[in-house]
């Protein structure tokens, strides 16, 4: 029942972690006991259930949602899914575990908050569990929560959660980024600590999950200025609105006020907020996310891939050609140094060349080796020259200027998913 | 039971993303199109998409596949919406593939031109050149559409392949096709029943009478309450009677149910749906019932 109001906007959060760790069914449980599993989709998981032989109601069957995912018993795709409880609604992206779908784990976690690691308890910390939460930290998640899971399969036992949570402790506050990190020991089968309490682990005096995420604040960060990466002009043509032209697009990274000043990048032509539209009418001001269409004080050259920029930016983003990425490789063809792709960054597309593989991840412990080619599933650190400036931000300062994909330009699909670690101002480095 | 919003800055947000992937595929496409069914999905889509490029036009047409087996009052309404709103509409008609043999019609009793619709829905893309077609399918309505991406790629038979999908990170969408390949959008991805009806409150956003309590001569088949006197044929046996309902989706008229419902405005709607314990489509959705994969299996088709 919806009985509260909140003004806080939903948390996304992702599984991650090995196959067979308790993912979808971590999903399944969580969905169930909040209650939000209708009755029809209940009767049918039964079903499916009893067709598939797995005896109890399998939960995982309320995720894992095609035939081939039902039929093998795994997760192969990303399935979202939406529930909410009487203080926080939620995006969940359960994702899978086997190595071969890392794309879509990435897809997955990519727009999360928190990223929930599953460990089998029995297994502790194995190789996939260490490269999903180095995907997590890379993506930039506020927190990872570290779920050791199946402790009915350890007879409850503390000595093994401790154990267990140390090792991904240590493992998760090595990594390159600085990420908050909890553990919850749990029984996602039985419910133990998903929503309720776990009456089998008295020892244990944290949080259930749920509760966690219902609390769970990110630390807000120090907004480095707002900027709007313009996706289309908005210009009608004839009747009474004959002379509007306006700049549709998202606002990111601090407030956009009528009479703000703004450069126009990567140009540099610079001009004034005349005034913000947003869904249709005219605002006093927006906020990041906000989806708007700003008027400018001055008939200025302005197209699709230019970025506004408030002119007083805290932290101004750099127009470069050359960039150092952080990338997750996608497809099987290797990246190799020369290889082209297109671009997609906020909405300007263009051409890459990889000029150089700086080092690869190792998955296994949070450090790199050299390597001179990056193969599917493979992340590591390229340095890209592009054929055209980009405006661009650090990815760990400001998301939305600081990431982009690459587009394998034979087949025309996704192939990486880059994050911007450093740049070479004004272009060649 | 209150029904105030459970989070304003929720449906915020939703809003914002919907307007920024119809921009974003609108401008990245060359002949995108917006499938519109009448249903308060596609009417939430279309409102959306009218907010998305205001004060210009929208800079796209919206397409309607016909099934011919409509509820009057749908079609009613789509007309004088697309007058009201200034919307270029195109009509694709099942009937018409039938006609000309591309499509052949499902015979017995409960016959439905539900899966047709792919059909007629992919000759319209390829005769019309459009590469992008925007669809109002939500991620909440089925475990298939649970799986899908915003942009979601079709080949050129119009196929979706759920095993092959373009990662999609960030939500930084690649439209890149070669010829006679499509792209599907799903602006409303991330919306649930409620929060569609927490916009269409919000907004104001005119809909069909059949989404209301009245009065409707209806058969019981398989649990749900379909209309009589329009495509339903009566089985033996069967007897109609009178019941007040609503409808909670809108699609083809011979397998899609109404539930009963004294619900006559927005508010009493949005009560009824947030207290529901049904999907929207396991109680009105005969073509979603006959197996563990329908909908998955429609989609291979080309289905929306």
């Amino acid at each position: 029942m919806i009985t509260s109001l909140t003004t806080r906007p939903a948390l996304r959060i992702a599984t991650a972690g090995s196959v067979d760790d308790g993912k979808s069914t971590l999903i399944g449980r969580l969905l169930h006991d909040t209650k939000t599993v209708f009755e029809d989709q209940l009767q049918a998981v039964v079903k499916a259930s009893r067709r598939y032989g797995d005896g109890e109601t399998n939960l995982a069957l309320l995720t894992d949602g095609l035939r081939a995912e039902r039929e093998q018993g795994i997760t192969i795709d990303v399935a979202h899914r939406y529930f909410a409880t009487p203080t926080r609604s939620f995006i969940v992206a359960d994702t899978p575990g086997h190595a071969q779908y890392t794309r879509n784990m990435v897809t997955g976690a990519s727009t999360s908050d928190v990223a929930i690691v599953l460990v089998d308890a029995r297994h502790g910390v194995v190789d996939q569990t260490r490269r999903h939460a180095l995907i997590a930290a890379l993506l930039g998640v506020e927190a990872i929560i570290v779920a050791v899971n199946k402790m009915d399969l350890v007879d409850w036992k503390e000595s093994e959660f401790t154990r267990i949570a140390e090792e991904a402790r240590l493992f998760v506050e090595e990594l390159p980024h600085h990420v908050p990190v909890a553990a919850i020991p749990m029984s996602a089968l039985l419910g133990d600590n998903v929503v309720d309490r776990s009456q089998h682990m008295p020892w244990y005096e944290g949080q259930p999950l749920l509760e966690f995420l219902e609390l769970f604040d990110a630390t807000p960060s120090q907004l480095p200025g707002a900027r709007v990466h313009v996706q289309r002009v908005i210009r009608p043509q004839g009747g009474l609105q004959a002379d509007f032209r306006g700049y549709a697009g998202v606002v990111a990274a601090g407030t956009l006020t009528p009479g703000a000043p703004i450069t126009v990048l990567p140009g540099g032509r610079t001009s004034t907020v005349a005034a913000v539209h947003r869904w249709g009418a005219q605002v006093q001001s927006a906020e990041p996310g906000h989806a708007v269409v700003v008027e400018l004080t001055d008939d200025v050259d302005v197209a699709r891939g230019d970025v506004l920029v408030v002119s007083d930016a805290a932290v101004p983003p750099i127009v470069t050609e050359d960039i150092v990425v952080d990338i997750c490789w996608m497809i099987d063809q290797p990246l190799v140094a020369g290889s082209r792709h297109w671009f997609k960054h906020g909405s300007r597309t263009g051409h890459a060349t990889v000029t150089a593989i700086e080092h690869r991840y190792d998955s296994v412990s949070p450090t790199h080796e050299p390597a001179d080619q990056l193969v599917l599933n493979d992340i590591g650190r390229v340095h890209l020259r592009m054929g055209e400036p980009i405006v661009a931000d650090i990815y760990a300062h400001h998301a939305e200027g600081g990431r982009l994909i690459l587009i394998d330009a034979a087949t025309n699909t996704t192939a990486g998913a880059a994050m911007i670690a450093a740049v070479h101002p004004g272009g060649r480095a | 039971m209150s029904t105030e919003l459970i989070s304003a800055a929720h449906l915020d947000a939703l809003t914002d993303e919907a307007i920024t992937i119809i921009r974003e595929v609108a401008t990245e496409c060359e002949s995108p199109v917006l499938l519109f069914s009448g249903g308060k999905d596609s009417a939430v889509l279309l409102h959306l998409a009218v907010l998305a490029f205001a004060p210009a036009r929208l800079p796209f047409p919206v397409m309607h596949v016909d099934t011919g087996h409509n509820f009057s009052e749908v079609i009613a309404y789509r007309d004088a919406l697309v007058q009201d709103w200034g919307v270029r509409l195109v009509v694709a008609s099942v009937q018409e593939s039938i006609d000309s043999g591309r499509a052949v019609e499902d015979t017995g009793l409960r016959a439905s031109r539900n899966r047709l619709q792919s059909v007629t829905l992919l000759d319209a893309i390829a005769q019309h050149g459009f590469d992008a077609a925007f669809g109002g399918g939500r991620r909440d309505e089925d475990k298939a559409r649970a799986k899908e991406r915003i942009l979601s790629f079709r080949d050129r038979q119009g196929r979706w392949d759920p095993r092959a999908q373009r990662p999609e990170p960030w939500a930084l969408l690649n439209p890149r096709i070669r010829k006679g390949e499509h792209l599907r959008a799903f602006p409303l991805s991330n919306w649930t029943e409620l929060d569609i009806w927490q916009y269409v409150a919000r907004h104001d956003v005119p809909l069909p009478d059949i989404y209301f309590s009245h009065t409707r001569t209806v058969v019981e088949r398989d649990g749900m309450l379909l209309s009589v006197g329009g495509p339903v044929v009566l089985e033996p046996g069967e007897q109609p009677f009178d019941a007040v309902v609503r409808y909670r989706t809108v699609g083809d008229a011979s397998c899609t149910g109404a539930i009963a419902s004294t619900a006559t405005t927005i508010d009493e709607v949005l009560a009824e749906v947030a207290a529901a314990r049904i999907t929207e489509r396991g109680a009105t959705r005969a073509d979603d019932t006959f197996s563990e994969s329908a909908m998955e299996d429609r989609k291979r088709e080309g289905y929306f």
